[in-house]
């Protein structure tokens, strides 16, 4: 493992989490909370600090990269993030202990939305804005937009698609131009311009300004962390129509809109995983519809919730516009399914992805024609092109691995003596990205009561569910770190 | 410039590493995802897994929007059949078609008319007509000409018994009797750009700029033997064999050609009538001598094993003056410069020089290098400049000029002289200039060199 580059790397992540917090630390300035205001400063100042020593430390010496070190950028790249993200909260006394601010912090970046605090109500806006922007950033990552930003010294290298592939969510991943910094750009771009017009469109919403930048935040990562204490409950139904559409599109594989901008219609007609999307949102939410049609006086009410819920879970982002924890048990299943199946690969959204879905369930029936026909010799499409059965491998292995956390967590978690259904809706939520969950966990409760070591263990999750697992595993082999052969 | 690579072997592989390092946006085509996987590993490009020639890959490489195309698959049809569909896509497209069949040769020129390719390129061929070279002018490595064949970059090895064995760079014209400027010098496997206080050791490889006209003189004051070739043993029947022994017959060099392969040999000797044809293995030795191999005065080993050719020009260094090994896989001769292996040539890498060659010029209306020859064993690279108004530091004495590191002004050629410079040159505008740099940067504009 070449520490040292992996040392200049993260010395560049922290440098540039300490800028994204001037504005957070303008904004209590502003408004005259010093004292938090103090605490960005004091973190600010440090990081700068730190992120100069590091690098001076790790100057020079050779720049071999390979997959290794990419999961290692990621892996402790997100870690030290969550760290050093948490400290302002911790520093200026808003959430004085450091594990709960650990929680939230990590719940930002990684666009889960799971909160711990009991009224959010009560914290300055600086903070506010602080804990929206980790979603934005989380949303497309870090080390993406430090690809897009950074010029890299060796022009030859192609070590940034570890980087990339540790990083963004899917089973393969494909750059969209053939410079990696192009490639980053773009993504970043479409991000940038999807999230502008998610803002205007709030605003002719009539959501107040910071409001509007705090969802926005919020939708475009696909977080769910909201500045009241009812989520999107109280805002009006235009700005929860709005809050049903941009998710549903920053859920999509950004792919899809470079295809749109280089006019390849018809491929993105003809796209199964898009296609799956939108059937499943469409099914979910007519499903939900008919099941909770006496729960509101219109029907138009009764879809717009309906919708609403099917979209926030589905993309992973956990808004609420009604309490759904007193829906009737069938749309609680259909939401929990919802939870596991996730966004599409490359998007901001959490989950098990379509994606993966549609490959697991096309190598599952051709098994089940292999058991009929077994000498039968056939390969798994996906818009016409053959999955190489490496990829396969991999997102079945990736199946096994989701399983044992999701299992895991779940037994660790009942130690705290909560509901079956608490325990297992919170760490699907968490593990999925999703935020809030149901009973104990649902929309109108939070986090808080949990104990440190499952506040732990969820953070875990969703440091897992957002890298997609294999980096953090890859982080806690022997063999990564070893000096030896 | 965007350009897309077809055929991800051992050219193309080379020419990414290259292309990419100079700035270019790549995508390479390849239908075994394995090597897909390596080359986007190590540089920054896109790959596309498919079959080349057809229409969806090449749409699927954004061929609709691409500058160039360069076909270097294994087979010359499909690298034609690429460069077709691609130009019925994209009629504004350059290409260039790798095609080494000895059989479609004489109709190149014919195809890049009809199929509208821009370059076709048969590394077989350059080879050969390096080696020919080489052997037409014994003595040195290695000779790559610039200024219209005026100013040469040539090889030499320092031997224990050379009068430049010990000599310090500057006092060097003094002991060799004429002008010449060394650029580079390979010293166990790396490369340095030398200063006038570096001094030349035993088994140095030196890399000399000088006029054509003094070469002769240069070697005769370095007391190298320079007979002229008058038989030339070929071990290895391969195409480059074959265009070598087409070349060398022609400049009436006598000719002969151990191949193991029967059907080999017969082809070889319907297709080269004044050529000795021996079919046989020449890895024993006993082969060798009954053909009479310290009879020759220049062995060329051509087979298909790098190996073989070490070890066949290792055993004929002995009594044979002349030596040429072809060595393909090997990528670093850091671990051959210690063996006695003559001149060493690189198919591919003269083949991937010629392609990025055109690639510059594509780029020269931005007063990009007119010629580029890689040198040192790639780790240095020699540019050829035309001097313009926009040029800075005109008529400012280069010692007064402050250069970049590992940057050297090799040769001035003002109109018709050729000046080996000293700190009292001067660059004036229409000149051509030569510069040296090291691996370690891309010299895009003559502007680049100055700090």
């Amino acid at each position: 493992m070449n520490v040292k580059i992996i040392g200049r790397m993260l010395s560049f992540i922290i440098a540039i989490e300490a800028v994204f917090m001037l504005p957070a630390m303008a904004l209590n300035f502003a408004d005259g909370e010093t004292r938090s205001a103090f605490a960005f400063i004091v973190v600010i100042a440090g990081m700068l600090l730190l992120a100069g020593l590091t690098y001076l430390l790790c100057k020079g010496g050779s720049s071999a990269f390979y997959a290794s070190e990419g999961f290692a950028c990621v892996g402790l790249g997100w870690t030290l993030m969550s760290v050093f993200g948490c400290l302002p909260f911790v520093i200026s006394g808003e959430i004085p202990n450091f594990v709960d601010a650990f929680f939230e912090t990590v719940s930002g970046f990684t666009t889960t939305g799971a909160s711990i605090l009991p009224n959010v109500e009560v914290i300055s806006r600086g903070m506010l804005y602080w804990r929206g922007f980790t979603h934005w950033l989380g949303g497309m990552g870090m080390l993406v937009f430090l690809l897009a930003v950074i010029p890299m010294a060796d022009k030859t290298s192609g070590y940034t698609m570890h980087i990339l592939r540790a990083e963004s969510p899917g089973p393969s991943v494909d750059k969209l131009a053939p410079r990696m910094r192009k490639t980053a750009r773009l993504l970043y771009g479409m991000y940038f311009f999807l999230s502008v017009a998610n803002y205007v469109c709030l605003r002719f919403a009539r959501m107040p300004a910071f409001d509007a930048l705090c969802i926005m935040f919020a939708s475009a990562g696909t977080g769910g962390f909201g500045v009241r204490a009812d989520s999107l409950a109280s805002y009006t139904p235009a700005a929860q129509i709005v809050t049903i559409i941009f998710p549903l599109l920053f859920g999509a594989n950004f792919s899809i809109y470079y295809m749109l901008i280089i006019r390849k219609f018809r491929a993105v007609l003809r796209n199964e995983e898009l296609r799956l999307y939108l059937a499943i949102f469409v099914l979910a939410t007519a499903a939900i519809a008919l099941n909770i049609r006496g729960y509101f006086a219109t029907f138009g009410e009764v879809l717009r919730h309906a919708a609403f819920q099917v979209s926030t879970i589905m993309t992973t982002t956990g808004f609420s516009t009604t309490d759904s924890n007193l829906w009737p048990p069938f749309s609680k299943a259909i939401l929990l399914c919802l939870m596991i199946t996730g966004a599409c690969a490359g998007s901001t959204g959490g989950g098990i992805k379509c994606a993966r879905l549609l490959l697991y369930f096309k190598s599952l029936l051709r098994n089940v024609r292999q058991l009929l026909h077994p000498n039968r010799v056939e390969m798994v499409r996906v818009n016409g092109q053959v999955i190489p059965e490496t990829v396969l491998k991999n997102t079945n292995a990736y199946l096994v691995a989701y399983m044992i956390i999701s299992v895991a967590s779940v037994l660790i978690i009942s130690v705290d003596g909560f509901s079956v259904e608490s325990n297992l809706s919170a760490v699907l939520a968490c593990f999925n990205n999703i935020g809030p969950g149901f009973d104990a966990f649902g929309v109108t409760s939070n986090y808080a009561a949990l104990s440190v070591l499952s506040k732990l263990v969820l953070s875990f999750d969703m440091l897992c569910g957002r890298l997609e697992i294999f980096p953090i595993l890859a982080l806690l082999t022997r063999s990564a770190w070893s000096r030896k052969v | 410039m965007k350009i897309i690579i077809a055929g991800d072997g051992k050219i193309g592989f080379s020419l990414t590493k290259q292309l990419a390092a100079e700035g270019h946006d790549l995508t390479v085509i390849d239908i075994n995802p394995k090597v897909l996987d390596t080359v986007q590993n190590n540089f920054d490009i896109m790959v596309v897994c498919g079959n080349c020639a057809t229409m969806d890959t090449l749409q699927a490489a954004n061929i609709e929007q691409a500058d160039l195309l360069i076909a270097v698959s294994d087979k010359d049809e499909i690298n034609l059949l690429c460069c077709m569909t691609a130009h019925s896509i994209n009629p504004n497209l350059h290409s260039i078609a790798r095609v080494r069949d000895p059989e479609y040769t004489n109709q190149a020129y014919l195809m890049c008319d009809l199929m509208g390719l821009s370059m076709v390129v048969n590394p077989e061929r350059s080879a050969a007509q390096e080696i020919s070279r080489l052997l037409k002018y014994p003595g040195f490595l290695k000779r790559d000409t610039f200024v219209g064949g005026r100013v040469e970059i040539v090889e030499l090895k320092v031997s224990a018994k050379s009068p430049m064995n010990g000599v310090k760079i500057m006092k060097l014209s003094g002991v060799i009797g004429c002008k010449v400027l060394i650029c580079a010098i390979v010293r166990a496997g790396k490369c340095i750009i030398p200063s006038g206080m570096d001094s030349l050791m035993e088994g140095d490889r030196v890399f000399l700029t000088a006029p054509s006209n003094v070469l002769q003189t240069l070697l005769k004051n370095l007391g190298v033997v320079t007979k002229k070739v008058r038989s030339c043993l070929i071990i290895g029947g391969g195409r480059i064999s074959y265009y070598l022994a087409r070349n060398l017959v022609s400049a009436g060099i006598r000719v002969k050609i151990i191949e193991q392969n029967h059907d080999k040999c017969v082809s070889l000797a319907s297709l080269l009538p004044g050529v000795t044809v021996v079919e046989g293995d020449a890895s024993t030795q006993s082969m060798l001598s009954s053909e009479g191999m310290e009879l020759f005065d220049s062995v060329v080993s051509l087979t298909g094993l790098d190996e073989l050719n070490a070890m066949l020009a290792m055993y004929c260094s002995g009594s044979v003056n002349n030596i040429v090994t072809k060595i393909d896989r090997i990528e670093s001769t850091g671990v051959l410069d210690v063996l006695p292996l003559g001149s060493v040539i690189h198919p591919k890498e003269l083949a991937s020089n010629e392609i990025v060659r055109y690639v510059r010029a594509m780029q020269n209306q931005s007063g990009a290098a007119v010629t580029v020859h890689s040198i040192a064993d790639s780790m240095a690279e020699a540019s050829e400049f035309a001097v313009t108004a926009a040029t800075r530091n005109l008529g400012v004495p280069l010692k007064d000029i402050r250069l970049k590191d590992h940057v050297l002004v090799a040769c001035i050629a003002h109109g018709p002289t050729v000046e080996i410079p000293d700190g009292d040159s001067v660059i004036s505008e229409g000149d051509t200039v030569i510069v040296v740099t090291d691996g370690s940067r891309v010299i895009g504009q003559l502007n680049d060199i100055f700090e």
